[in-house]
Formats: structure tokens, sequence, C-alpha cells
């Protein structure tokens, strides 16, 4: 009988390494080493102002280097992002007490523009390694990090709060430790909203590594060895060549990161879907395909089960089931607990406003609040036309790719790299376009700021586009809907929720963008808008911190008002009223 | 008609020390929602599991029963009275049980073999034993071959053998099963059941006990030695049914389809209870607005049609098998129509009223009038939401009006289920509309011009 759990007999004789564990076996040698060696050069010593970091060059020779230093800042960021995510959505979920707090908090942090926390923290980074580049180092893998960790922090949360119940009373049932709980039962059903989001995620990294690591504080320029320090270089030094080589280079990095992480990923997370049934096409990859033809990764797992399975143990008896399930959790603790509590709240958040409002008296004055409040107008008007004009574009053509299985297979990919690619590499293409053209940067930010942007509502329109039942369209076809009737009774409708979805997304990267595309060069040139963006990003360069807090304190309470008085309607809306 | 041996609830015949399981005086509510005070789902329910019996809990959908399981499992607790496993109080997850879950409760990314480790890993058992013991309990349900096979790799009955496995690994002393077969096609839980019961007869169970929940009183009387009854609104013992059957059972036996037309006799007559006399069970709540069986008009009407036109079929289990129902669906639909005016059920036999001849017999429009007459006379719900309407000169109202009415008598799903009943009911006798969009009640043009 137990002829399943050890290797046959017959097993045992073939060769023990399939070519797949060759393939894996290099492919974890050359990671190692390029891992190690990128990594031991982020750690040689700088003494600025009289050792400046060597400057950066455009040779293409030392352009995969850049592009390593960034790709390691971005896992590194990702790991930082993973730790928050799974201890900040384990408390906020597991404690009603810290729910209050923390939920409410994540929706504000969710909402302040990513390259504003760099511009807030940039300086307390610098003066906190004060004497070398790693308090950049530091900020730009703190931006990546708030680029990528709301997003995440919520799916997991999420998937905590709504593991099904009967997971839950099989797991009080047959007392599963805390840790076998999380282990076996929390992480699983998080799996795959958690990984799906991490990549999408992830894919907008890219976009704030390039923005953050040239960066001009207190009018000095500084420069981390990376892709983005690349690109700022070749637009400083006007060179195409080094522009072109570095967008081939991205989309070469954005595809392997792809196709070597993600898809075997997403892949690998379908085993933990939880209606038990096959799904019609699930994921695959050539990567994952690989790895479990291979028989070195079950063998080394085989050879660390007794650890694990002591760690497992360890960790099991220390974190015993919850002590008191039955008792409501509520009772648990005397009501004055909860009224200490509430108002130990409260004092924060009135001592809170009590603190802002003196800040804006006292640093920066009303006019000036009425001031960017104006720039914050601007900056909205842009989006909203941002959004629209791409909404007209991008809608029609989404839903002809969705009604096509064939088509929609080829181009989804295609749309979802293009929201990955960091849109701040073709900003000098625009720029160099407007400078000749003589068109304002007013206008023209608003391209700038959809180059990344439309991405998102094209390929959630394609997604809607494909929910749509087959049976549905032939319905319509025979009832002889056409046209703008046709738009009217299905196709919006049936795209809606996915629109909406889209259309958050994209609006809350072009705020982002703003602040990178209201102020370009190309060469000696600067092109300036009026906007929020502009404020928060002139502000930065010249290190004056009350106006960077109240630009970018601004720009997320538009960001939050917005949400909730726009785009939260518009999801009840397509919850209640469209759905298939 | 069959004899029964009616045992006292009040009283389980067996000593005090005798009982693997007992409650004593368990009650159970709810919350309504928005505090309008307590929904009770269990009242006062006695009941003690004895060493070596399967014992079933009979009862409606919604009477409680998996509520009361899972309160003897230790995981939820009571709202009053006492739960003693082995002697000791139950405080937190009852350890002398496991269960079988209706719908498996299986880890899908989690092998079978690992699913049944489960059990074993969190109680400290070492790999090399745990791996042992699971083999076996595999074996036992015949999944040998399947161990490293995924859940979702296995079809509906395999998945419940391996929820079956998990549970028997742990070898409890009670095994507590929540209809465990009732989300399996038919076939497939004759069999598994069967199985169960080859099990249980051969003496090697790895129970002491077994408490099975069931709403399928062909399952109870196959399976069970004592079958407890529970009443619903709220739940209570109404009494218990001793199977005196030799086993294995066979079913053509005269006394097993006595015990089965019993058993129907008791479970369709709700009010007329011998034993809940005896056990002094205070009566049902009143309340304005008689909960309404969750019964679509197309059933009802489907039912009367086939009672007129095979007036010999009278016999509810013989109906049931008839139309291919489950006898949970085909009572709520037998309810209603008793509910309506328009049937009978006496001694487990169902008849057409003068009414529900006239609906089966005439045309669309005057069955919707006789149905309109009907509903006017004997349902409040639909009664006061008609007259609600009829009383706003604009002649609509938005549901969520009603449902807060409803609301403070029944729990907000069930509060939910009854208006969508009353408006399903009142929509077929043209009595109001519904817009969904809106969200609201109205009456229909017509009747609303002529009162203007
Ligand atoms: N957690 C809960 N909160 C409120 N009402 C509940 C809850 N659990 C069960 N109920 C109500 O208790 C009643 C009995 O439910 P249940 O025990 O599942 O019945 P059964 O298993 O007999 O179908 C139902 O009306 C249900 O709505
Ligand atoms: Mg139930």
């Amino acid at each position: 009988m137990t002829r399943l759990t050890f290797p046959t007999r017959e097993a045992l004789r073939r060769l023990p390494f399939t070519p797949a564990d060759v393939a894996i076996i290099i492919g974890a040698l050359a990671l190692i080493v390029v891992v190690a060696y990128v990594g031991s050069t982020a750690l040689v010593p700088f003494q600025p102002p009289d050792v400046l970091p060597e400057p950066i060059s455009l040779d293409v020779i030392h352009l995969p280097y850049y592009l390593a230093r960034s790709t390691l800042r971005m896992f590194i960021a990702l790991f930082f992002s993973v730790l928050f995510t799974f201890t900040y959505g384990y408390v906020a979920a597991h404690s009603p007490r810290a729910e209050r707090v923390l939920i409410p908090l994540l929706d504000i942090l969710q909402s302040v523009p990513v390259l504003g926390f760099l511009s807030v923290t940039i300086t307390f980074f610098i003066a906190l390694f004060r004497g070398s580049l790693l308090g950049l180092e530091a900020a730009s893998i703190f931006a990546i990090f708030t680029s990528q960790v709301w997003n995440m922090t919520f799916s997991f949360y999420h998937s905590l709060r709504t593991i099904p119940r009967e997971q839950q009373e099989m797991a009080r049932m047959f007392r599963l430790s805390r840790w076998q709980y999380f282990t076996k039962v929390e992480v699983p059903n998080s799996m795959i909203g958690l990984t799906w989001n991490t990549m999408m995620s992830f894919g907008g990294g890219w976009f704030f590594v390039a923005a953050s690591e040239a960066i001009s504080v207190l009018n000095q320029d500084y420069r981390l060895p990376g892709i983005g320090a690349y690109v700022t270089e070749a637009i400083d030094q006007q060179n195409f060549g080094a522009l072109i080589a570095a967008i081939v280079a991205m989309a070469i990095m954005i595809i392997l990161v792809d196709q070597l992480v993600w898809r075997p990923l997403i892949a690998w997370s379908q085993k933990f879907r939880n209606e038990q049934s096959e799904a019609h096409e699930t994921p695959t990859s050539w990567v994952l395909n690989l790895w479990r033809a291979a028989r070195l990764p079950s063998l080394i797992s085989e050879a660390l089960r007794p650890a694990s399975e002591f760690v497992n143990r360890a960790l099991s008896g220390t974190l015993a089931p919850k002590s008191a399930p039955m008792t409501q959790p509520r009772a648990a603790m005397p009501r004055w607990v909860d009224w200490v509590y509430n108002g130990l709240i409260v004092a924060l958040v009135i001592g809170g406003a009590v603190v802002l409002i003196r800040f804006i008296l006292g640093e920066v004055g009303l006019p000036e609040v009425g001031n960017t409040f104006v720039l914050g107008l601007i900056t909205m008007l842009r989006v909203a036309v941002l959004t629209t004009v791409s909404t007209l574009i991008w809608a029609p053509v989404g839903v002809a790719i969705g009604f096509n299985p064939r088509l929609a297979r080829l181009i989804q990919p295609v749309a979802q790299f293009l929201s990955a690619f960091p849109a701040n590499f073709l900003f000098p293409f625009v720029t160099v376009a407007l400078i000749a053209t003589g068109i304002s940067l007013n206008v023209g930010s608003i391209l700038l700021m959809s180059l990344g942007a439309q991405w998102y509502i094209l390929f959630n329109v394609i997604a809607g586009a494909q929910t749509i039942p087959s049976d549905l369209r032939e319905m319509a076809a025979n009832m002889g809907l056409r046209g703008w009737k046709l738009w009217r009774r299905l196709i919006i409708p049936g795209i809606f929720s996915a629109w909406v979805t889209g259309g958050i997304t994209a609006s809350g990267g072009a705020w982002n963008a703003s602040i990178v595309a209201e102020v370009v060069s190309w060469g000696d040139t600067t092109l300036t808008a009026t906007g929020l963006g502009a404020y928060i990003a002139n502000a930065t360069e010249v290190g004056d911190w009350p106006r960077i807090a109240l630009g970018v304190g601004m720009m997320a309470l538009f960001v939050v008002v917005l949400n909730r008085l726009f785009w939260r309607r518009l999801y009840a809306l397509a919850e209640s009223k469209y759905v298939l | 008609m069959a004899t029964l041996r009616i045992n006292d609830a009040k009283a389980p015949a067996t000593d005090r020390n005798g009982a693997l399981i007992r409650a004593v005086n368990v009650c159970k509510s709810f919350e309504l929602p928005d505090g309008n005070g307590i929904f009770t789902v269990l009242d006062n329910i006695n009941l003690a599991v004895r060493p070596g019996e399967i014992v079933a809990l009979l009862g409606r959908s919604g009477s409680g029963k998996s509520t009361l399981l899972r309160i003897l499992a230790g995981l939820i607790p009571a709202s009053s009275g006492d739960v003693f496993s082995s002697g000791r109080r139950v405080t937190g997850p009852n350890p002398d049980v496991t269960m079988v879950f209706q719908s498996f409760a299986l880890l899908p990314w989690l092998t079978v073999q690992q699913n049944v480790e489960l059990g074993l890993e969190a109680i400290g058992v070492p790999a090399k034993e745990r791996q042992a013991r699971a083999l076996k309990a595999i074996d036992m349900v015949g999944l040998d071959g399947f161990e490293s096979a995924y859940p979702k790799e296995l079809s509906g009955g395999m998945r419940q053998r391996v929820g079956f496995a998990r549970a028997f690994v742990k070898q409890p002393k009670v095994l507590f099963m929540d209809e465990p077969f009732s989300a399996l096609d038919v076939l497939t839980a004759e069999n598994l059941r069967g199985e169960i019961s080859d099990l249980w007869e051969k003496g090697d169970f790895p129970a002491q006990s077994v408490l099975i929940v069931t709403h399928n009183i062909e399952e109870a009387v196959y399976l069970a030695d004592r079958v407890i009854i529970l009443g619903a609104n709220p739940g209570r013992v109404r009494g218990e049914v001793v199977i005196d059957l030799p086993r294995p059972r066979d079913r053509s036996s005269r006394r097993y389809k006595e015990l089965v037309d019993g058993i129907y006799i008791v479970m369709t007559n709700p009010d007329r209870d011998v034993t809940a006399a005896m056990a002094g069970v205070p009566p049902r709540r009143e309340t304005p607005y008689p909960p309404l069986p969750h019964a679509t008009v197309g059933g009802i009407s489907g039912l009367l049609e086939l009672l007129q036109e095979r007036p010999e079929l009278r016999d509810l289990p013989e109906i049931s098998s008839t139309l291919q129902l489950a006898t949970d669906d085909l009572l709520p639909i037998v309810d209603a129509a008793v509910m309506l005016g328009l049937a009978e059920v006496r001694q487990g036999d169902i008849t057409l009223t003068d009414a529900g001849r006239a609906f089966a017999t005439a045309d669309i429009q005057t069955s919707k009038e006789i149905f309109r007459a009907q509903l006017l006379e004997r349902v409040p719900t639909v009664k006061m939401l008609y007259n609600t309407l009829k009383e706003k000169p604009n002649g609509s109202m938005r549901a969520g009006f009603f449902l807060d009415i409803l609301d403070e008598h029944f729990p907000r799903e069930e509060a939910q289920h009854q208006f969508e009943t009353a408006v399903d009911w009142g929509r077929y006798a043209e009595l109001f509309e519904y817009d969904r969009g809106e969200d609201r009640l109205l009456l229909p043009v017509e009747v609303s011009e002529l009162t203007d």
C-alpha cells in the first residue's frame, strides 16, 4: 500500500536526472551568479560629495548591468511587499479592533500617488544614509514597494475574509493549529487572487523603478545605476540610439520575467482553485512543465521533508488553535476596553486634523491651498479627457477583439504587456514631437499620461466582452439588434463592470503619471504644464517639504473623493444592475 | 397504519452515564438584524447518543438540524443549555466527534492522502504513523490507488468517500454526518449509503456511534436504530421512533414500509403531534405572518393537475417517487397547496379540495381568479403586501419597506425568501407587479386606475 509514496524500483533504476533537471540546474546557477554579482556591486561604498557615483554610461555594453540592477530592485521591493501583505492582511483579518484602523488606512494609502511617497520620503532616506547612495536605493525600493503593496494586501485580506464556511468549520472540527490553518487553508485560498494582483502590481512597478532612479532633490541630480537613470541620461544627451536600446532591453526583460516568473506562478496557482471541477481553459507555462518534469525539485523536497515536518510541528505546537472559539468574539473583552480604544482612535484623528490645519495655516497659507486645489482641478480635467478618449477609442476595438476568441487570445497578452511597459521610456519621443510642433505640454501631457494608462481600459474591455455569453449575442443578432441599439441593450451592460475596473486603474495610473508627465525635458529644453503633477515635481526638485506634502495630500484627496463619489457608485451600479 | 413505538423525548431511555453525547435543554436563537429581537431556531432540545447506535435526526430543511449538529460538535455555542460529551461539558470543538460534511469540505489543493492526514497532523501524530493510518482509512472506503489524486480529479461520490476516510481516521467516539449523501446523485448516494451500512454491520466500524442528519425519511429508516424527529419554527424534538428492523435491512419488508409511511404521517402533520404534547413543548409561536412554504406557483399547479388527472394517486411517498422529487422538495409544495386551501392531507394521503379541483380544471384566467381569492383569504403576507399598495396613492412601494416588516418576524435570509415567495404568488394572481430594477412593488395598471 505504500507503493505510491516511494519511487518504484523501476523508477530508481532510471537515470537520476532528466534533461529538464539539467535545464533547471543551469538556470538556477545562472540566476545565482547574476544576483550575486549585481548584488555585490550595489554595496560599493561612495563618499559624496567628494567621490560622486560613476556617471551613467550610455554604452550599450553596460545596459544589461543597469537592467539587472533595476530588476533586482523590483524583486527586493516585491519581497518586502509580500512580507507586508502577509502581516498586515493577517492582522487586519483576525483582529476586529485592528481592522477598524488598518482597512481605512489602507484605503487612503492606496490613493496617495506613488511618486508622492517618493517625494515625501526621499529627503528622509537621504538623511538616514548620509554619505552613501544607499538612501537613494532605499527610496527607490520604497517607491516600488508602495506601487505594489496595497493591492496585494487588499487581495490577501479579502481572501482571508471570504474563506468558505465549511472549510472554517472543518478546520475547527479537526483542530488545526493556527499555523496549519494559515498554511493549509488561508494562504491557499488567497493564492489565485494574490498571484494575479502581484503580477499586475509588479508590471505597474516598472514605471516607478524608472521614475525613481533619477530624481532631482534639493537642486541636486541623483542617479542610481539602473535602466531608468540610463533613459534619463539618454534624454539629457539627446541620444536616440540609447533610448531605443533601453526600450528593447526593457521589453525583453518584461517578457523574460513574465515567462520565467509570472506565467509559471499563475499556472501553478490554478491548483488552488476552489470550485472542485476542472476549468475549461487552464493557463499553462512551459517553465512550470519543465519544473514538473524534472525530478530534482521533488527529490529536494523529499529530502527536506523531515526538516519541514519538524518546523511544522514546532510551529503548530506553539500556535495552538484559538483557545476560545465558543465565546462570542466581542464578549471576550470587557466593553470599556473598546471604549478606550475607540476614544484613542478618535483622539488621534482629531490630533491629526489639528496638526494638519496648523501646518496649512502656518507653513503654506490658505491661498496656497486654493492654488493647489485649482491645479488639482486642471489635472483632473486631463485625467477625465484621457479616460473618455481612451474609452471611445478602445471600447469598440476591445469589444471587436473580445468577440473573436482567436484574436483575443493573441491580443490579450499584448495589451497586458503594454500596460506593464513603463510608459516613461516613450516620453522622450512625444517630447521631441511636442517641441517640433510647438504644441503645448498642457495638451501634450494628456497624451503622455495615456501612454501607460489606456491599455488597462483595452484589456479589461476585452475581458468583459469575452464574458458576454455567445447565446446572448446570437439572440441579439436574431432579434435584429444592430449598431447603437446593440450597444445599449447588450454590449454596454455586458462590459460595464469590466470597464469600471479598467477605468479606475487607468485613472489611478494617470494621476500617478501626471507627476512625471507635466514636466518633461529633452536635452536642455524643459516643458512644463500647469497642473498638480508639475507642482509636486517642482516642489520636489527644490526640496520644499511643506509644498511637497501639500501637493501630495491634495492629489490623494482628489483621488479619494473621486473614488468615493464616482467610481464606487459606478461599481455599485455595475453590481446591482449589470450582472450577467 | 403502522404502530410506532414512541419514546418520551424528555427522558431518553438511558441512565445518566450511558450516553456518549447528551444535550440538556439546548436552545439556540440568532439575533434578528437591526436589533429586531431574536429568532429562535432550537427550543429546549434534549437528546442523547448512546454507544453502539446509529441515530438519525430527521426534519425538514430549516428546522435547525445542522445548527443542532454543530452545537453538539462544539462548533457553535448554544444560547442556553448544555452539551455533555463523555460526561464532560462541551465548551469548544468536541474531541469525541468528527464530522462528514454535506459539501465534503475537502481542501482542493491537498491530495486525497494529505486531506485524510490533516486531522492527524493537527494532533501531532508522527509522519510514519499518520501515513499508515491514512492508508488504512483510504483502503476502508475503497479509494485504494487514489492516494495521490486531487479532489477535483474525483467524482462526487469519491470525494465524499475521502470525507468519510478523513473522519474515520481519527476513530472518533461518535461520527457526525450532515446530510452526507444529499449532494450526490441518486444512484451514487444509494451505493455509498449501502457501503456505510455494510461497514457498520461488519462490526469494525471506526466509530462507536453515528449521528446522521437527514431530511430523507427512507435514508433515516434504512440506516438508523432511532429516528429523532425535529419540528420546525422553532426546532424542537417532536419525538423519536425506534427502528426495530433487523440488519441488514430489507426494504421490501412490510415493517420497513410501515415505518416509512408512519413517519411520513408525522412529518406531514406538523401540528398534530402526539409526542410534543407528551414532552410539554410550548406551542408554535404565534405570528401574524405564518411562514410561506418555499414553493413556486408552477410547482403547486403542477401537483394539483397531477392529482386531478390521476385521482388514484394519494399516497405522498408514492407521489414523491412518481414525480421523482425528493421529499424535501415535495413537502413545501404540498404545504403550500394546503395553506392555500387547494388540497388537504389526512393520514399521509393528499386529496384536492373543491377549490383545488376548480383550479386544476379551469382556464388560466379563472385559475388566476381562484388563486387570487384563496391568497387574499388565507395568506396574510400576500394580503399585507396588497393592502399596503392599495393604500398608497401611487399604488407603489419599495421592496425594502416590506422586507423591514418581515425582518421583524424572520431572520434576514428567511425574510428575503418569504418576500420572494409572496411576490411570486401575488404576481401570478395579478395582485401586483414587481419592478426588479427599481426594486418596487406596484399595483397592476388597471387596478390602480380603478381605485383612482
Ligand atoms: N448564523 C446564523 N444566523 C442567523 N440565522 C441562522 C444562522 N444559521 C442558521 N440560521 C437559521 O436557522 C434555521 C435553521 O438552519 P439549519 O440549522 O441550517 O437548518 P437545517 O439544517 O435543518 O436545514 C434557518 O432558518 C436558518 O436561516
Ligand atoms: Mg442543513
